[in-house]
């Protein structure tokens, strides 16, 4: 049964996209052609009525994504399958290794993750047409198979009710003083693609001596990026040495007791890229989706909303949160993650034991 | 059934087909795919790893080797065996005298002691565990916020800290001494009046009856208390995951799980699995024993309603002692759950500022896994209930009037799993159904499995003792009037047994209800349930949308105890007697 339900959506691949990977494989550096959201699409996708939204944001701000997707397309349903980058590039590969093709887009926080897909060929070419206007080349596949729908970095933040401005830590360095012991609080790589990418280059950049050394503190050890501020908005811990920088914003405009810094040896960054699935059971809802989420509405939500940055050159920056620019990084390698992501896991288990 | 019945009206029957013989080669052979198939599996991939060159499986002993040499594995290891002593004693030391002071003494509100045991019982222990987090994380929990306001120590001092080898120890017991409570309890109502008259009669007082007689005629219940209590702490996943990880440590259990990220290693994963099912059939063997010999030790002591002991004064200490205990387990974590549902910030205590209703606003109408999570949840709770109920209603009634040959393999097969941990279970079903000739992963069906394997034992056992209560003759007099076996079973015993399987089938529904160290390892996206919906909240924080999704399991849960207690003759306590 299940190898009949799987020629029929090869056949269905066939016929969606045979345009784009006729002129996209033989020609290589030329992407395929740029596609609008046209009525005929958004008839499709009614048709098919909903769509699977595997994503590794933090939750609260992907069910509002939805919304207003669904807000703007009526009788389309978004079910967001959310968990961490890792957890979902997991759950897709155990999925996909059992011939069941329940995901339609996946906007996952390590870019590693679209290489290997890509590798597999598990993923359709497709290109929005404003990613084609407004994005720059560096932000989406030269083939259309994903596209950076935000991008990430992983400070440090502390709170303030906890922690005193002149007291704060600076810079990574700082966090190894002994009075941050069992204050400390942090990401999983193996849960979570932005803690992925983040440990990876701390590790490229001050050795994996600066994990030993970190080990020693007593580092309450959470597994998703989106919960390192949620507990030192609590105040369970007084420092977050790694996790999502966008909620530490958001959480101090809601009044709550968080500030951020960007670490003095530069800040680890994470594209999250998006992608439609070829074997997507929804493929016109899930095209219709990937090219509105890139749009210059849905990214601005993305700026706006979630104090993301986005890649789209039409959206409005806004104003509390620090340009990129203006932010010392760390320099971004999903080739590197690709090929360490094993050996950052088993070196981090090794390490803080969990 | 050896009844003499008249040629004729023989050969009226044998004109009719007779479906109880093949019925029940089913049920066995249904009952080997189930437990045989993902044992089997276990055993083969824990025994083979793929050949890095031919690709081939070589049989190798290196899982094994990995397993008790690697300080990744023997420290876990370690570990579990630590908590699974010390939740042993624990358990022990507290349900003993709670048991003997309900069963046994003149102690007053036993009804809702025993009524707080059981929804001690049937709190998910994941759940517990997520508020015992809201209750006593160090720096945010609520009961540090009060030792610190209260004494005004500084920021960083703490009274509890849960993320802790002992505040998980803790956490465990607190949702494992039940099981140990109602084994105690239980020896100790049937132990007979008359051998403690006796006793008195020959002129010893009260407590030392308790010491000379009471005592050590329930101290094998005891000890098989401790046994079921040391399984329990062992194959618990759950609150490990919720409580270890922080504190940066793996018990064995989240260390199988955690071989399933990628790139996923099955085949040791089986080979950690093998010890816990070892362990606890040998475990599970001992307790039989133990058991067993307690069977012999009141024999033909049947008579006489056991005295209560007065306990005069000590009434007071004796209730109080009780119902702090009753604290940890019920009314603490149900507060922080109820707190954390509707406060903006879950460490913050409800107040006009703080409350909300966000969280039931979001948790229904804007996570949309909820409802999905709820359906799968649902439809699993009673498909199970059902199927096991049938399972173990056909089971128990070939073993308990041992109608065909082999019902002794029968019921083994029925019992077998009780042996297999849920996330042993969870590792064995995912390696038999993710490949033909059953290709079940991403379907409710493989959930469904997992869950009647796992209900099966209980419910077998509760439905089989009900059948031991209903004498055979009436079934004999529809078989002479002509009815098949199986007309027999539905006419004339079902009804009588009515209570029991509608209590069996409550019980199997609210036990999947709260399942999930197999569900962890079986789930799609599409097949998710709600134990494993709180679980990928909790690693998220999200705790608001977990305190509604946890008190929404909870109402269920009471609504179906409840429903079972206003069946006449199953109050709460039989209910937890046939446990």
């Amino acid at each position: 049964m299940m190898k009949r339900a799987f020629s029929r959506r090869d056949v269905l691949k066939g016929s969606t996209a045979l345009a784009a990977t006729v002129f996209a494989w033989p020609l290589r550096a030329a992407p395929p052609a740029a596609e609008a959201i046209t009525p005929a699409l958004i008839e499709a996708a009614k048709k098919e009525g909903k769509l699977a939204f595997y994503t590794a944001m933090d939750l609260a701000f992907a069910q509002q994504l939805a919304k207003a997707f669904e807000a703007k397309f009526p009788g389309i349903a978004v079910r967001v399958e959310r968990s961490g980058a890792e957890r979902i590039f997991t759950r897709i590969g155990q999925e996909y290794g059992a011939n069941i093709n329940a995901v339609d887009v996946v906007n996952t926080a390590d870019a590693a993750h679209c290489i290997l897909w890509k590798r597999n060929g598990w993923l359709a070419p497709y290109l929005p047409e404003e990613v084609a206007k407004h994005f720059e080349k560096a932000y989406y596949d030269p083939d259309a198979l994903h596209v950076t729908t935000r991008v990430l970095v992983s400070p440090l933040a502390y709170n303030t009710n906890l922690v005193k401005a002149e007291e704060a830590p600076r810079s990574f360095a700082d966090l190894l003083d002994a009075k941050w012991a069992g204050k400390l609080v942090k990401g999983h790589p193996a849960y979570s693609g932005t803690i992925m990418n983040a440990t990876f280059q701390i590790a490229r950049d001050l050795g994996w001596e600066y994990f030993e050394k970190l080990a020693r503190q007593r580092v309450m050890q959470v597994q998703s990026a989106t919960d390192t501020p949620k507990k030192i908005s609590l105040g369970e811990r007084a420092v977050m040495v790694d996790g999502a920088g966008y909620l530490v914003i958001r959480y101090k405009e809601e009044g709550q007791p968080v500030e951020i810094v960007y670490p003095e040896e530069g800040t680890p960054l994470a594209a999250s890229p998006s992608a439609v699935f070829k074997a997507a059971p929804n493929p016109n809802a899930a095209r219709l989706f990937q090219n509105w989420m890139h749009g210059r509405e849905a990214q601005q939500i993305i700026v706006d909303v979630a104090c993301q940055y986005s890649a789209h050159s039409e959206t409005v920056q806004k104003p509390g949160v620090r340009p990129l620019a203006q932010i010392k990084l760390m320099k971004e390698d999903p080739e590197g993650v690709e090929k360490g992501a094993e050996e950052v896991k088993r070196r981090y288990a090794q390490i803080f034991k969990v | 059934m050896a009844i003499a019945l008249p040629a004729e009206l023989g050969e009226r029957r044998a004109s009719r087909i007779d479906l109880s013989l093949p019925v029940l080669i089913t049920f066995a052979a249904l009952l080997c795919v189930l437990i045989v198939l993902p044992v089997s599996w276990l055993v083969y991939y824990s025994l083979t790893a793929v050949d890095p060159v031919s690709k081939a499986r070589v049989v190798t002993l290196e899982h094994f080797h990995a397993l008790f040499t690697d300080p990744d594995f023997v420290d876990p290891l370690i570990t579990t065996i630590t908590i699974a002593v010390s939740s042993s004693v624990i358990c022990c030391a507290i349900a003993a005298p709670m048991g003997w002071l309900v069963a046994r003494t003149d102690l007053p509100l036993t009804g809702t002691i025993r009524a707080l045991v059981t929804a001690s019982f049937v709190t998910p222990p994941f759940l517990g565990a997520i508020a015992w987090e809201i209750l006593a994380a160090p720096n945010s929990g609520l009961l540090n916020q009060a030792y610190r306001a209260l004494i005004g120590a500084p920021q960083d001092e703490y009274l509890f800290n849960i993320y802790s080898l002992p505040g998980l120890i803790f956490v465990i017991s607190c949702y494992t001494f039940p099981y140990v409570f109602v084994l105690i309890a239980n020896a100790l109502d049937r132990i007979p009046g008359d051998l403690e008259d006796a006793s008195s009669i020959l002129g010893a007082g009260t407590w030392t009856t308790a010491r000379k007689v009471t005592i050590p005629l329930a101290l094998p219940a005891l000890v098989a208390g401790a046994l079921v209590a040391f399984l329990q702490a062992m194959i618990l996943f759950g609150s490990p995951a919720i409580l270890a990880l922080p504190a940066g440590f793996h018990t064995m259990t989240t260390k199988i799980w955690s071989l399933f990220q990628y790139p996923p290693k099955p085949e040791l994963a089986a080979a950690a699995s093998l010890p816990l099912l070892l362990v606890t059939v040998f475990l599970l063997r001992a307790q039989h024993f133990i058991l067993g010999r307690r069977g012999y030790s009141v024999v033909g002591g049947k008579s006489g309603d056991p005295r209560l002991v007065k306990l005069g004064r000590m009434v007071w200490p004796a209730l109080a002692f009780v119902f702090c205990v009753l604290m940890l387990p019920v009314f603490l974590p149900y507060f922080a759950l109820f707190n954390a549902a509707f406060s903006r910030i879950a460490t913050t205590l409800i107040s006009p500022a703080s409350f909300t209703l966000h969280n039931i606003y979001f948790t229904f109408f804007e996570l949309s896994s909820t409802q999905v999570a709820l359906k799968n949840t649902l439809i699993l709770g009673s498909l199970s209930a059902t199927i096991g109920t049938v399972l173990a209603l056909v089971i128990s009634y070939v073993t308990a009037r041992r109608t065909i040959v082999g019902h002794r393999a029968l019921a083994f097969l029925a019992t077998a799993p009780i042996a297999i941990p849920g996330i042993v279970l969870g590792v064995g079903l995912f390696l038999s159904y993710t490949r033909p000739p059953f290709v079940l992963y991403g379907t409710l069906w493989i959930l469904l499995i997992a869950y009647v394997t796992i209900e099966l034992p209980a419910a077998y056992q509760q439905l089989q003792s009900a059948f031991r209560a209903v004498h055979p003759e009436l079934e004999d007099a529809s078989r002479i009037l002509g009815a098949t076996q199986l007309q027999a079973l539905r006419h004339i015993t079902a009804p009588l047994l009515r209570t029991s399987v509608i209590a069996t089938w409550c019980f199997i529904f609210v036990s999947v209800i709260r399942e999930l160290s197999a569900a962890i390892m079986l789930f799609t996206s599409e097949t998710k349930v709600v134990s494993v919906l709180i679980f990928d909240l909790k690693e998220s924080g999200d705790l608001g949308a977990i305190a509604v999704l946890g008190l929404s399991m909870l109402l269920i849960t009471f609504a179906v105890v409840i429903f079972v207690n206003r069946i006449p003759g199953f109050g709460a306590t039989v209910r937890l007697r046939n446990n």
